[in-house]
């Protein structure tokens, strides 16, 4: 607590000589930030371990389901508090950056995962034998 | 807009008899308004850019482990050969990797040398521990006869965790680099914009691996 209340004290005078502006002047590192960050992070990840190794929920997809939005909870929460991204930085732009990525890396896994699963599927033996079949 | 232009142009006229001095006034306020859009530094935004062509590397690797993941051809599953309780020491060393690179920035915009060098020291050693277990684990696999020629899963986990780790092996050689260069010159803006660099990345590199410890080793345990 009282070294919280010292990086804050500390994050006043610090964002004087740091308003002079060496590249990233908007991005200010405080201790309450990265511990916020660090122990949702903690919980996060010790959770889905839990989850797998305890054997919490019976069927695998319900499992699969929790993990993977424990997942995307905490990429959001190291993007906020660990990559310190915000609507605002670099005027936007950074933000524009991540959304059209997240864009092209649900396309990419969504269509490799769509297009391999009917590939798979159609090259079953089953399927192989009523192309022999075929005329 | 143009009706703006238009008044400023009409005032502009009706001052005219007063000289040159008005409109030498009216230009530099004009250019002053113009200079302040300038961004001071595009190089953060830049390796940001580098940064989210990164992650597109890695979503093709993911893509590619999530079609060939169940593929073993006859050969041991990811329940077999993953070693959970490893997997969790192993995320753990990353994540406090990550506090310990914070601690360093924070050191850093107070502007202490001694102190940014011992927390980026810090880092850089449970990063070293990270890529230690990684590679004690790979050896173990290929000792177990489960290498990446093995079966499309294997050759799809080796590749996808095998760039992570590469990744994590240039991070460090980095962080060497900037030590060095901090405590050869101290905290100058070049350093702290390095500095400020490599953060991003060391985070970025951290928010890989929740992929992966989620997607490959923990679903891939899942019956």
């Amino acid at each position: 607590m009282s070294a919280a209340q010292h990086a804050v004290a500390d994050h006043g005078h610090g964002g004087g000589h740091d308003g002079h502006g060496h590249g990233g002047g908007e991005t200010h590192f405080t201790l309450r930030g990265y511990a916020t960050g660090f122990f949702a992070a903690v919980f996060l990840t010790a959770l889905p371990f839990w989850f797998v190794m305890g054997k919490t929920f019976g069927s695998s997809g319900i499992t699969a389901a929790v993990i993977l939005s424990l997942a995307a909870v905490q990429i959001v929460v190291h993007m906020i508090y660990f990559l310190h991204m915000s609507p605002k930085s670099e005027g936007g732009w950074n933000l524009l950056a991540l959304l059209f990525t997240v864009m092209l890396v649900v396309i990419a896994l969504s269509g490799s995962l769509w297009v391999m699963y009917h590939l798979n599927h159609n090259m079953m033996p089953d399927s192989m034998m009523n192309m022999h079949n075929m005329p | 807009m143009a009706t703006g232009d238009g008044a400023s142009i009409s005032g502009a006229v009706s001052v005219a008899p007063g000289g040159e001095i008005a409109n030498a006034a009216n230009d530099s306020r004009r250019f002053y308004l113009t200079r302040e859009h300038h961004p001071e530094n595009g190089t953060l935004f830049g390796f940001w850019l580098y940064l989210m062509s990164d992650c597109l590397v890695f979503a093709c690797l993911f893509a590619a482990y999530a079609v060939l993941g169940r593929s073993y051809a006859g050969g041991p599953t990811g329940a077999e050969l993953f070693d959970l309780p490893l997997v969790a020491v192993n995320t753990s060393l990353l994540l406090l990797s990550s506090i310990t690179y914070g601690f360093a920035m924070i050191e850093m915009q107070r502007g202490r040398v001694p102190g940014t060098l011992i927390w980026l020291a810090i880092t850089g050693l449970l990063g070293a521990g990270f890529i230690g277990i990684e590679l004690t684990e790979f050896a173990h696999l290929i000792h177990e006869g489960a290498g990446p020629g093995r079966s499309a899963f294997l050759s799809s986990f080796f590749t996808l965790v095998g760039t992570h780790g590469l990744h994590v092996t240039c991070g460090i050689i980095w962080l060497i680099t900037l030590m060095v260069q901090t405590g050869k010159h101290g905290l100058i803006p070049e350093n702290r914009r390095r500095l400020m660099c490599l953060s991003m990345f060391w985070h970025f590199l951290d928010v890989v691996w929740i992929g992966v410890f989620t997607f490959v080793y923990l679903m891939g345990v899942l019956p």
